[in-house]
């Protein structure tokens, strides 16, 4: 790499970073070019972590910065490597150019996956996806694939010989295979993520790497669906929901200056008695901290929702440390408090369980009824609401045609400080079908909020700061 | 005014080494950086991962005196960066004699000797190499991180009395944080980053026999095996590094040299702290 090149690779790395949703600023590139100044670029690894440590500043976007790395910094070119792997000794038996027979293969990689040397395992996925994963889709024109090579090579089913192994005669079913499992997931998911990234490494050289790069990585978490989101995005957008919560309430809150109430400011007050003789005769208060405001949490959490009911019982449960006085209230056809399920300190997933469980949620047939359930707030808990309340309504008005309680809504939203309704569903399938958005939408002001990125956006466009 | 310590990623490998702390081509490259750069470094990650360990060893590996500055919610200005000393300016005024006029006890006791210095301040008028410990910055209140862009952008302090004071020497500056609130952007773009999570068992490993050189390296080997299970686990609280050392240090006092069932069944208060944690684990491990 010489100087002018690298400059504009690092360019062309942080647009694609940019592409795939993670924040870049004008500040951040300016100092990875520093940082690239300073480090020793033929170390490959302290090029990773200068990027990384200028522009890279959410754990959640890892995954996608390592992905678009290995493909702007390739850690080879073409077949080279797999010559270098043929020199190992105690993997190459007879001295000849590795076979690629895929039996053999496996015994390898099962002693690689016993051994655990990372090192190791790379050169062989690059020999593997070299040998294994190329097609000729037409003659002149190859292509790359990882199911091939995963497939023939089938790691997963290693398991249990390498089980066998790992425990070496220690009982089967107890701690001892806890642990070993462990150990030989962690290093099969190693390995195929080797073989993906080598695949798309070698993909990049024929079709270059602005195409491939588009196509790699996932959705950040912020921006997969609620609605459509897999276990492990929620547990990603579980780690993200205090930040949030945080920011939510920040928004939230109400700055009020109190007159003289806060606490003593002693350097006004010094300065201030130098005219009475060094008498502090006024005294002069810092301004009154912004009181905490309460929040109500109304919440759909009937089976239409469920991801998103998930994720705002977690918001609810993460503002209770930023207000005052968060309730929160789940709904199906009628309404029951839950806040007390989510105690500080305590286990979400032991929370949700427990309100599945123990709440009132279902009072007729277990279908979304979102008239009964506001009836039902508003006259078990008249008092919840009140003008220092933001009141957040949450689900996506799916009301099975049934009454909507409309005067009731109106009600409650004009006896708050503030009122949103949150919707998880894309706003071009509001009001279709049994969805009562728009009759809703005339009482109290509806958002889509799809994932958390909207639900940032949320946060910091509409709600008065 | 910048002044590096190290002179190579290797450099601070070795020396961090050599004080106790064994780091990453991650941990030791953005060092360098934090050094060269003179920019402050903000570690995130879970407790427990070694992140206030690692200001410390910096300090200690640079001969560097370490300012700490503990945040916690309610930490202002006056314990962040400096106070007047009131009592002492009243008495300063009381005494003063009736034809000394008013604008000479002001200069008078707006002067040096009324100044109580706090952790900014004083690290920032440091002359000889300093290492400044911003830890738990995750506990203050939102209005200091304004206040520590400030200080962080420029290095320079105002005293609207004294005038601007700027750093004779830049400190190399370190910020941590649990991540129970995220820090705002601004800060974060002030900043590099290094986000350090649970090291891999190989480093684990090293760390622990590091620590508890008594240790035997196979039952080293099955202890650290032994937490990433349980950190696999979705426990409340983790066990983090200092529970591996904790741990091994038990097993060693008493006589253990291999974590069999029994042995973690005696010995998993050490790791787990909480009675549900425990609990979990214990089914979910089958320990009965
Ligand atoms: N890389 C390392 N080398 C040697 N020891 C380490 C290392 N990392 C952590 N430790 C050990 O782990 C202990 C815990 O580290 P430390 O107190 O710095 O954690 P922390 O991340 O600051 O946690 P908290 O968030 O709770 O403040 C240290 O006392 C140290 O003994
Ligand atoms: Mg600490």
């Amino acid at each position: 790499m010489n100087g002018g090149g690298l400059l504009e690779r690092e360019i062309a790395f942080l647009d694609a970073l940019r592409v795939a949703g993670i924040q870049v600023s004008l500040a951040e590139v300016l100092d990875a070019t520093r940082a690239l100044g300073a480090i020793d670029l033929m170390e490959r690894e302290q090029l990773r972590q200068a990027f990384s440590a200028c522009v890279l500043k959410r754990p959640a976007h890892r995954t996608t910065f390592n992905t678009l790395f290995d493909l702007w910094f390739p850690p080879a070119l073409g077949d080279s490597v797999a010559a270098e792997f043929a020199e190992e000794p105690q993997l190459d038996e007879d001295g000849d150019p590795m076979p690629a027979d895929p039996s053999v293969l496996r015994e390898l990689l099962k002693q690689l996956l016993l051994e655990g040397d990372e090192e190791k395992l790379r050169k062989f996925a690059r020999q593997v996806v070299s040998d294994l994963g190329r097609s000729d889709s037409a003659p002149g024109r190859q292509s790359w694939f990882s199911y091939k090579v995963l497939r023939s090579l089938s790691p997963e089913t290693l398991m249990a010989s390498l089980l066998e192994n790992l425990l070496a005669g220690q009982e089967k079913g107890g701690l001892a295979e806890r642990v070993a499992r462990q150990t030989i997931n962690e290093r099969i998911r190693q390995f195929q993520e080797m073989v993906e990234s080598e695949v798309r490494r070698r993909l990049a050289e024929d079709r270059g790497v602005e195409q491939v790069s588009k196509n790699a990585v996932q959705p950040l978490a912020e921006q997969v669906d609620f609605l459509r989101a897999s276990r492990d995005d929620m547990a990603e957008l579980r780690r993200q929901v205090f930040p949030l919560a945080r920011r939510l309430a920040t928004r939230l809150t109400a700055r009020r200056r109190l007159g003289r109430s806060g606490r003593l400011d002693f350097r006004r007050t010094v300065r201030a008695s130098l005219g009475t003789g060094g008498v502090p005769i006024v005294t002069h208060h810092r301004p009154h901290k912004p009181h905490k405001p309460e929040l109500v949490v109304l919440c759909d959490v009937s089976g239409s929702v469920a991801g998103f009911a998930h994720f705002t019982l977690m918001l609810a449960y993460a503002l209770r440390e930023q207000f005052t006085k968060v309730r929160a209230f789940a709904f199906i056809d009628t309404c029951d408090e839950v806040t007390r399920f989510f105690t500080p300190g305590g286990d979400v997933a032991d929370a949700l369980a427990r309100m599945s469980a123990e709440a009132q949620l279902v009072w007729f047939d277990g279908h979304s009824d979102y008239g009964h359930s506001i009836e039902t707030f508003a006259e078990r808990y008249p008092d919840a609401v009140g003008p220092r309340t933001s009141l957040l309504v949450l689900g996506d008005a799916r009301n099975n045609y049934r009454a909507t309680a409309l005067p009731t809504l109106r009600a409650l939203v004009q006896k708050s400080r503030h009122a949103y309704w949150l919707n998880p569903e894309p706003s071009a399938y509001w009001g279709s079908g049994d969805s009562a958005t728009a009759q809703y939408a005339d009482v109290i002001e509806m958002v889509e909020v799809r994932n958390a990125v909207q639900l940032e956006d949320f946060v910091q466009r509409l709600l008065p700061a | 005014m910048l002044q590096p310590q190290f002179a190579s990623v290797a450099d601070v490998k070795e020396r961090l080494h050599g004080a106790g702390y064994l780091t990453d081509d991650a941990i030791a490259t953005t060092v360098f950086l934090a050094d060269r750069l003179g920019k402050p470094l903000l570690i995130e990650g879970p407790a427990g991962v070694g992140k206030t360990e690692l200001a410390k060893s910096v300090a200690a590996a640079t001969n560097a005196e370490l300012i700490r500055l503990q945040c916690y919610e309610g930490l202002d200005e006056a314990r962040a960066l400096y106070e007047w000393n009131y009592k002492k300016q009243l008495l300063r005024i009381q005494a003063s004699k009736d034809d000394d006029s008013w604008d000479e006890i002001h200069d008078d006791v707006f002067a040096e000797e009324f100044l109580l210095s706090r952790p900014l301040l004083t690290a920032i008028r440091r002359t000889e190499p300093t290492v400044l410990l911003i830890d738990e910055t995750d506990k203050a209140d939102v209005e200091v991180e304004g206040l520590l862009l400030e200080v962080l952008s420029d290095f320079q302090i105002t005293i609207p009395e004294l005038g601007t004071i700027k750093a004779a020497r830049r400190p190399l500056v370190f910020l941590t944080s649990n991540a129970t609130r995220e820090l705002s952007e601004a800060l974060k773009r002030r900043c590099l980053y290094l986000h350090l999570d649970y090291p891999d068992a190989e480093r684990e490993k090293a760390i622990v026999l590091s620590r508890v050189p008594e240790v035997a390296e196979q039952l080293a080997e099955q202890l650290v095996r032994t937490v990433r299970a349980l950190r696999s686990l979705e426990l409340k609280k983790s066990p983090s590094i200092s529970e591996s050392i904790d741990w091994a240090r038990t097993l060693v006092a008493l006589g253990l040299d291999t974590l069999d069932e029994q042995a973690v069944k005696d010995t998993l208060g050490v790791v787990l702290k909480h009675a549900s944690d425990h609990e979990r684990a214990a089914t979910q491990l089958k320990l009965n």
